[in-house]
């Protein structure tokens, strides 16, 4: 049994070009490269057949939404949600919790009151 | 089992049939009808006549059993529920069992509503067609060639067709909505905070609600009145208190004020600027005034959208790693990651994985401030443009989508696909609610497809709206029902 955490991302150079003022041109020169950096960034392994048919429903799409360039944004706070919200805290009181059973009957796979994982060699590919 | 909800349960309390009647003979329905339709991956018929036996007892016993007492409910599965599986029509959850119920579905059960079975939808609420679902595509009851709409397809089909009293859907860009519209049902998105979202499979998390999908708008407003209310479960649920829309719904909208946008009589169908030419005929004779606003940023909506709901949804679905719960790849594999990325990959179907991908580049370095940042900003100024509308009406009328339903495997390109919410991703971008109410038919192709139209209302204007909309629906005619 080895316990683990899904790794943080770790920083690698990009391929992708920096200067992104200009959301429709790096809609265009989305290259298959990229969208291998993305998939791996996502966690998602992508055949190579794949990655030119994601790439144009990428581009379709992201051409579409270059029409934000022509939206007059200046001096605009950024909106994250709809709602002007406070962090809201409860009391700090023990309260009904979940058993170690009911928590673990979903895992694939479990050796007693642990999550079993494959053991796997190496570090972080990304 | 005809009626709405309120008539189901007035029966049911007045002792002139049972709930166990009323469940049996929905289960009956569901065994022959759903077959061709495929509107629930999972119907709880053990549970479901058990919760009917309780309700009897209780009138037999002459408890207080609870405004919903005895009425079938189906719920979409992206809402957690003990009994049954959750699977967000996704391979990725095919066997997951929620340990707890959401709290919208607790609320229901602690009304006396049973839940009669769980609902397909588009894979994990994303998809305007319910082409995606994982379990097969889910099909129109007005004519099963064609799609029931989508992301809440499922309950919508399932209530149109009489499989239920009412379902529960969830609507991040117009999920309960549009598929409402184009089975003829009422769809109530509420606003942003209103019900609880604790037991709902989270996508876009500053955009999605829980909301009814119903017969009538008196049944609407009565669920909405009992999921409705704060909850310590989920910090995002607003404190205000609850207006309660039912007292309103009878009262008579002479003198409110209707908007009616330029912008949302653009390149619908012939017969869906019909029906609203209608509708709005239908608003003017029942005394509301009408008013021209302006909302120019509505053709921006869909880019603002996605580029904020897949964002958060790349980061929401950062949780399905195979190793807690959901979907593991088997085989063995040279890291953690290859592990997680094979999981994934074969857990999520392609517009998930489209959806995903696409969140993960705007917000990638380089790329945040030019996507990501912007579309916030975007967002402020279509809350805005909507404040601005607001201030001159109590509603804002339109279409809910630009046509009637479509073909299945009708529309294939995913922009093309994205386009059909132009009308209602807006509501949910600045949190606002918003109600699809059946409006009338295309007829142009030979067969009856429903046209819905859609009310907006400002940020807990809830109860309002739902007025509004009982107005309508009343001058308008209820909805009708598939052959």
């Amino acid at each position: 049994m080895m316990l683990f955490h899904q790794a943080p991302f770790r920083r690698t150079p990009h391929t992708m070009p920096l200067n992104s003022s200009t959301m429709s041109n790096a809609a265009e020169s989305l290259t298959v490269d990229d969208v291998r950096h993305v998939a791996r960034l996502a966690r998602l392994a992508m055949a190579e057949d794949r990655l030119p048919v994601m790439r144009d429903s990428l581009v379709a799409i992201l051409g579409h939404i270059a029409q934000l360039q022509a939206v007059d944004t200046r001096d605009l706070e950024p909106m994250a949600q709809p709602l002007p919200m406070r962090n809201r805290l409860r009391a700090d009181e023990p309260g009904k919790t979940m058993s170690t059973a009911e928590l673990l009957a979903n895992a694939p796979k479990t050796e007693g009151d642990f999550i079993a994982v494959p053991k796997v060699l190496g570090g972080d590919s990304a | 089992m005809k009626g709405d909800l309120v008539d189901i349960r007035d029966k049911i309390a007045r002792r002139e049939t049972t709930a166990r009647a009323v469940v049996q003979s929905t289960l009956d329905r569901i065994a022959s009808e759903d077959r061709a339709l495929n509107s629930f991956h999972e119907v709880l018929a053990e549970t479901a006549l058990a919760a009917a036996d309780h309700v009897d007892a209780g009138i037999a016993a002459g408890r207080n059993i609870g405004e919903l007492a005895g009425v079938p409910i189906a719920v979409k599965d992206n809402i957690a529920t003990r009994v049954g599986r959750t699977t967000c029509s996704s391979r990725m959850l095919e066997n997951y069992r929620s340990p707890f119920d959401a709290t919208a579905v607790e609320r229901l059960e602690r009304a006396g509503a049973i839940i009669i079975g769980k609902t397909n939808m588009d894979e994990f609420a994303m998809g305007s067609s319910c082409e995606t679902c994982a379990w097969g595509a889910v099909r129109n009851p007005w004519d099963t060639g064609r799609i029931p709409g989508g992301s809440s397809g499922g309950s919508a089909v399932a209530v149109a067709a009489n499989l239920c009293a009412a379902a529960l859907g969830s609507d991040t860009g117009g999920s309960i909505r549009q598929p409402a519209a184009l089975c003829g049902v009422v769809g109530l998105k509420p606003s942003y905070g209103r019900i609880s979202r604790h037991g709902l499979v989270a996508f876009g998390s500053s955009l999605d609600q829980i909301g009814p999908i119903t017969h009538s708008v008196r049944d609407a407003a009565l669920l909405y009145r009992v999921m409705a209310g704060d909850d310590p479960l989920d910090s995002t649920c607003a404190p205000e208190a609850v207006d309660d829309p039912l007292p309103l719904l009878e009262q008579p909208i002479k003198g409110l004020r209707i908007g009616i946008p330029a912008q949302y009589r653009k390149g619908n169908s012939p017969a869906v600027d019909a029906a609203l030419a209608r509708a709005t005929e239908s608003f003017r004779t029942i005394g509301a005034t009408l008013v021209d606003v302006d909302l120019p940023l509505t053709d921006v909506g869909i880019s603002t959208y996605y580029v904020i709901a897949p964002a958060e949804a790349s980061s929401n679905l950062a949780r399905f790693d195979g190793i807690r719960y959901g979907h593991r790849a088997s085989g063995n594999f040279a890291d953690v990651n290859a592990l997680l990325s094979a999981s994934r990959a074969e857990g999520f179907g392609a517009e998930v994985q489209r959806r995903i991908m696409l969140g993960t580049y705007v917000l990638s370095a380089g790329y945040y401030d030019a996507y990501y940042r912007r579309a916030l900003q975007v967002r402020r100024l279509i809350k805005n443009e909507f404040d601005a509308a607001f201030a001159h009406c109590d509603a804002i009328l339109g279409p809910t989508a630009p046509t009637a339903a479509f073909p299945i495997g009708g529309v294939t390109d995913p922009l093309s696909m994205y386009l059909c919410d132009v009308y209602t991703v807006n509501t949910n971008i600045a949190g606002i609610c918003g109600i699809s109410l059946p409006a009338g038919f295309d007829e142009s192709t030979g067969t009856r497809l429903p046209i819905g139209i859609q009310l907006q209302a400002p940020a807990f204007a809830d109860a309002r709206l739902l007025q509004i909309a009982h107005a309508f629906e009343r001058a308008h005619g209820g909805r009708e029902h598939p052959a």
